[in-house]
């Protein structure tokens, strides 16, 4: 066992001195089932399943959490894309059925359920208006709902109507929750070539080609893998890449342990394993300063694209050889209030919008709890998703924007979201206008898929 | 089922007397284990076979914390797949 015992250290250390953690366990239920064109029965069959499906989705958590010593911070629940379950019911507004989730959501002890949906890359159905207009007010008045809207694909390129209508979304939501620091803005965003089966909240929904119910597994090590190179100081890039694989790979298998354990005590298929560096507030959970650790004075200097390149790929390596089964983001996150590195970024000056929307085209995800001045107008917003969703669409990527323009701040100030969500200094956006280019509408048409330069 | 149970902190008299009267009271069978001393501190490894176990693994656990709050060690039990896991192809 003493050749052994360096392995058990090992573990024992990632875990506790440097917050190696299951960030989520996802349950993905399908709502398909529940359609009804009376709104009241559908919702009635909407609680009665998730109520049941997801009964012992905690407790096995915890227990798993108890006997391997490995923390499971989050148990969470995705379900089908609301538009598609709710428009049958032919309702003008769908807040009841935001409220059933929520009332499910507390029932089984989850903190956040994702799915009040919609996909609308290539047009509108009435369902998706629908639910794209009660967003504000389901934001406001629901706790543990999160929103997602999929405006653009790499197929069907970029839903130029439905990127104007978010910019007026999230300004309203921002304006209804402005008595929390404009905090329903961080339960929404807005997608590029959204992951049918991503764990990580708020993005999470159940895709329509997932099964009935299925268990999808988050890890995350920010910590891990900046110890990792802490032993590598000074040697070459290459060995860096090599170094961050063969952590991702050990964070992974305990993941896949996790997933696969959790899948079988529930008796409910085992999905994917996302393995994404999702930093938190904490000291020591920060993908800034793994960024750091490879050599950069701070996060947001030149070269730090570079370096999130490097880091992204390897994770994903290193992922990929440890588990069959990985799927959703896997990559680096980026979000600037829920990375104590990225705030600091901020604050000095050396992280800038324009600095993290470049980063955003090698990361796993996209521009994240960024928050920017409460009058920063809707054409603007809509302007910076379009930039988004364009990086996603071009590059076949996922991308995304959760920003939260703070009702009533200004730069300088800062906006406080507490918990895992953080606090953000807010940045400074362009000021000239995109308002004529936003005001066109229509479509930006899928790009071609082939003479790549 | 087998577990990995580590203790590590300020060494004293009577450690394993007292980790190992626990595993005795609750049918715990000890398959391997190990210990060093590195100035003046104690860490122990055991492989434990819980299947025989007379009371489930919460119960075991919170006696072990018990344990280490009353001599100051920290003593932890996990189920012993993570490690083979994590380092193991």
């Amino acid at each position: 066992m003493t050749l052994y015992s360096k392995n058990i250290f090992e573990t024992i250390h990632m875990i506790e001195k440097e917050k190696l953690d299951i960030r989520t366990i996802t349950m993905g239920i399908s709502l398909l089932d529940c359609i009804d064109s009376d709104g009241a029965k559908a919702r009635l069959k909407i609680y009665d399943k998730i109520t049941k499906l997801a009964a012992n989705l905690v407790k096995v958590g915890d227990e798993i959490e108890t006997e391997y010593g490995i923390p499971i911070i989050n148990k969470r629940i995705a379900v089908t894309p609301i538009s598609l379950v709710a428009s049958a019911s032919k309702e003008d507004h769908y807040g009841e059925y935001a409220r059933t989730l929520d009332e499910a959501a507390k029932q089984v002890g989850v903190n956040f359920i994702g799915g009040f949906s919609a996909m609308v890359q290539k047009g509108f159905t009435k369902g998706d208006r629908v639910l794209i207009e009660s967003i504000p007010q389901v934001l406001n008045e629901t706790e543990r709902v999160c929103s997602s809207v999929n405006v653009a694909t790499s197929q069907a390129g970029i839903n130029m109507d439905a990127v104007k209508l978010m910019g007026k979304i999230i300004k309203d939501t921002a304006y209804l929750t402005r008595d929390r620091d404009s905090l329903g803005c961080a339960k929404l965003v807005v997608f590029a070539n959204a992951v049918e089966d991503n764990p990580f909240m708020a993005g999470a929904f159940q895709g329509i080609g997932e099964p009935e119910v299925v268990i999808n597994v988050g890890v995350s090590g920010p910590g891990v893998v900046k110890k990792a190179l802490e032993k590598v100081k000074g040697q070459p890039l290459h060995v860096v890449a090599e170094n961050i694989k063969k952590t991702a790979f050990k964070i992974t298998r305990a993941g896949q342990l996790v997933g696969n354990e959790v899948s079988r005590r529930l008796k409910v298929p085992f999905g994917i394993l996302d393995l994404s560096l999702a930093p938190t507030p904490e000291i020591g959970d920060s993908v800034a300063r793994i960024l750091e650790e490879i050599g950069l004075e701070v996060c947001g200097t030149h070269g730090t694209t570079a370096a999130l390149a490097l880091l992204n790929d390897a994770v994903k390596k290193g992922g990929i050889m440890a588990s069959s089964s990985v799927g959703g983001l896997s990559g680096a996150f980026i979000p600037v209030s829920e990375d104590e590195g990225m705030i600091n970024a901020v604050k000095c000056g050396a992280l800038t919008f324009d600095k993290l929307e470049a980063m955003t085209s090698v990361c796993s995800v996209g521009l994240d709890m960024i928050a920017v001045p409460g009058d920063t107008k809707e054409s603007t917003i809509a302007a910076i998703i379009a930039d988004e969703a364009a990086i996603g669409v071009i590059n076949h990527k996922t991308t995304a924007v959760r920003i939260i323009p703070v009702y009533g701040k200004k730069v300088g100030e800062r906006a406080e979201f507490g918990g895992l969500l953080g606090y953000a200094p807010i940045m400074p956006v362009h000021e000239f206008s995109s308002e004529e280019f936003i005001s066109r509408g229509g479509r930006i048409p899928a790009p071609i898929h082939s003479f790549k330069n | 089922m087998k577990a990995i149970i580590t203790v590590i902190g300020k060494d004293k008299v009577g450690i394993i007397y007292a980790v190992t009267k626990i595993l005795t009271e609750n049918n715990v069978n000890i398959e391997d284990i190990s210990q060093t001393i590195l100035q003046d501190y104690f860490t122990m490894m055991m492989l434990v076979n819980l299947s025989k176990m007379n009371c489930d693994f919460n119960r075991l656990k919170e006696q072990l914390d018990i344990l280490g709050d009353e001599i100051g060690l920290s003593i932890k039990i996990q189920r012993e797949e993570i490690f083979n896991y994590m380092h193991n192809i």
